[in-house]
């Protein structure tokens, strides 16, 4: 049975492209970057064609991007040495809706003795500008906000955000991990000082991330050791991640407006088409506002493990903010924030597709996802007849 | 990705029993929407007391699904007795076992089998408005969770909430479920008030030694039960300096054991103003 994988905020495939581009460095070409002899020299300028092409793809200088394991080391790396380098300053400020790569940190950092403001959105996923500038303090060290949201979809206005902390002195992060290869952005307009990015996210391989940290920002590297990355992030590198990463950066370049065209596309008909066929479904978030790829539908009655698991049996492969799946008892704290209702809430599944999506996936969930709804409505004790629904004792 | 086993997959993908029961003797409902899962359950019960048909209807998780399905197909001919000794284990054991934040569903089950027995004899739902609600994002009662502990000779703070959903959601009654864990374990029973008076003016090595011995002859021992430790690393003025080891190490209610009990413990003992802290 083919896989039809709509989960690509999740991760993605390897783009064969990549996947050659790596290839050699596996086997023949196996030299440290760092050592002295040519063998080594001649890996380490593979290197720096992939720091160029990362560089190119974001709109910044080579020199300002560092390679790393993932999108978690770059959020984590941004976070601690904004702390780090102006010890006086003890309060951080981010969102409800942050990957946990983010929200447990700043969890983390407010029992360490830090303070933190979450700020909070619509019922749409929206940010108030007006509810962040409020929350700026004198002693406010970093303003951490994603770039768009990795379960709605929804772009944050990256841009105005960075210009406001830009304007009151306050440095600035992004977790870029859901945008880069989706939405089109240029460092040199938009005023962050970190930003983080991950390569299984833009089809290169797991277990290699970038960051970008702007010329003359104060930084303090996570990790010590050796003098990889000038210092800024010791530990050999992992050379056949960054080789991929950066072809996958400029694959992405050249792919963009594919994204925001065909793969738009074909979440949009997917979206329509569900929500014609099935009563009682709703888009969560601004739609609008949101990434092309995604799209995350709200199926009343029904729980969204279940919807996963018959899914899965088609070869379907999506995602759920119900709380089954999550392993926590509660649906996704993205939901929550938004104020989904419950009954909605553990109905919510994420489809992300990517440009190896086809026309006849997309037809094939259109034809089977209704026919699951149903059934698992035929099998729940809540209906919509029953007008809304029970009063819930918890 | 949850492991499921293939039997729970199968009453998953092709439930028995589905549907609703237009003369049923009896109806049981349990959960809400809002919880994530729930169940109603129908029993037709004929003039022997025997059950002649069940059916269900279920919004939640494949294993909520699955469990309520192996709860009919176990009770169908039974007499409502019999079927009444029907546990939440053994409706886990039939579908070859569930993962084990799953257990609630099995739990849910066998609620929902009391509360539709309940329905038929005429009593007050039983057993959700019985006692004091503990969690109060899932509604559940200090019955339910004695219960659950009892039944499943449950051991720690997780396996309550992954048994009953208690304390899964914002978290805080999970110090009522460490209380209620320590009340149900004999072993841990002293935290109640049955410690000796507190002698009053200790010089510092009195003090030291004091809490050095209830450590190891009294709080050591206990958590060694649960394949733990601890080890009193110093006293500095009124902070005990202590290490855990073991499972204690890597479990993540440690920090309400060394609250809950260890400085509950020392403090009823020794010096009210005692604060316990871990060494990592």
């Amino acid at each position: 049975m083919p896989v039809i994988y709509m989960d690509n905020n999740a991760t993605t495939k390897v783009d064969p492209a990549v996947l050659e581009e790596m290839l050699p460095y596996f086997s023949e070409q196996y030299g440290n970057p760092s050592s002295m002899h040519m063998f080594g020299g001649m890996v380490g300028r593979k290197l720096s064609e992939a720091r160029e092409r990362v560089a190119a793809s974001f709109g910044c200088q080579p020199g300002e991007i560092i390679f790393n394991a993932c999108g978690t080391e770059g959020d984590n790396t941004a976070i601690r040495s904004a702390l780090a380098s102006q010890p006086d300053k003890r309060h951080i400020i981010t969102t409800r809706v942050e990957h946990p790569a983010v929200l447990n940190l700043v969890k983390h950092l407010e029992r360490k003795g830090y303070e933190a403001t979450y700020l909070g959105v619509d019922e749409q996923g929206r940010l108030d500008l007006e509810e962040l500038r409020d929350a700026i303090r004198h002693d406010t060290a970093l303003i951490s906000v994603m770039f768009a949201n990795n379960e709605t979809g929804v772009i944050f206005p990256i841009k105005e955000i960075a210009e406001i902390a830009k304007e009151r002195g306050v440095l600035m992060h992004t977790d870029a991990v859901q945008v880069l290869g989706k939405v089109p952005f240029d460092l040199k307009d938009i005023p962050v000082d970190f930003l983080a990015v991950s390569g299984h996210k833009v089809h290169a391989p797991k277990g290699v991330g970038a960051m970008f940290v702007r010329k003359g920002v104060q930084f303090r590297p996570f990790m010590m050791g050796g003098h990889q990355e000038h210092g800024r992030r010791a530990g050999t590198e992992n050379t056949t991640g960054i080789i991929g990463l950066g072809k996958a950066c400029e694959l992405a370049m050249g792919n963009v407006t594919h994204e925001n065209t065909v793969v738009r596309a074909l979440r949009d008909k997917l979206e329509k088409k569900l929500i014609e066929a099935v009563p009682d479904t709703r888009i969560n978030g601004v739609v609008d506002s949101r990434l092309p790829n995604t799209t995350s539908l709200a199926f009343q009655f029904v729980e969204g493990e279940s919807i996963l698991l018959m899914l899965d049996a088609f070869g379907v492969c999506a995602s759920s903010g119900s709380a089954c799946t999550s392993g926590s008892l509660e649906p996704s704290h993205v939901l929550r924030a938004m104020g989904v209702p419950f009954t909605y809430a553990h109905g919510s599944i994420r489809f992300s597709l990517s440009r190896f999506n086809t026309e006849a996936d997309v037809d094939l969930v259109v034809a089977e996802l209704p026919k699951i709804i149903h059934r698992l409505r035929e099998i729940s004790p809540f209906k919509r007849t029953e007008g809304e629904a029970p009063a819930c004792t918890c | 990705m949850w492991e499921y086993t293939d039997k729970v997959r199968e009453h998953f993908i092709n439930p028995k029993n589905v549907g609703e029961i237009a003369d049923a003797s009896c109806v049981g409902e349990v959960g809400s929407l809002a919880c994530g899962d729930a169940l109603k359950l129908f029993l037709k019960v004929d003039e022997n007391d025997r059950i002649v048909d069940a059916k269900f209807q279920t919004f939640g998780c494949a294993s909520a699904i699955a469990s309520s399905s192996a709860l009919t197909e176990m009770i169908k001919g039974k007499t409502v007795d019999e079927a009444m000794d029907v546990s939440n284990q053994d409706i886990a054991e039939f579908l070859g076992g569930l993962p084990k934040e799953k257990m609630h569903c099995s739990v849910m089950g066998k609620e929902a089998l009391e509360a539709a027995v309940a329905n038929l004899r005429g009593l007050p739902m039983a057993p959700h408005e019985e006692g004091e609600v503990v969690c109060e994002c899932f509604g559940v009662t200090d019955t339910t969770i004695r219960k659950a502990i009892a039944e499943n000779n449950l051991k720690t703070v997780e396996e309550i909430t992954d048994f009953t959903k208690a304390g899964g959601g914002c978290g805080k009654c999970l110090d009522k479920l460490a209380d209620l864990l320590a009340e149900s374990k004999g072993g841990l029973k002293p935290l109640q008030p049955v410690a000796p008076a507190r002698p009053t003016g200790l010089t510092n090595l009195q003090r030291m030694k004091l809490i050095s011995k209830i450590i190891d002859e009294e709080i050591s021992p206990s958590l060694q039960k649960d394949g733990g430790n601890i080890e009193l690393v110093d006293v500095d003025g009124k902070t005990v300096l202590v290490q855990l080891r073991g499972a204690c190490s890597s479990c993540k209610s440690s920090q309400l054991t060394l609250k809950q009990f260890v400085e509950k413990r020392l403090r009823d003992a020794v010096d009210p103003d005692l604060v316990v802290e871990e060494v990592r």
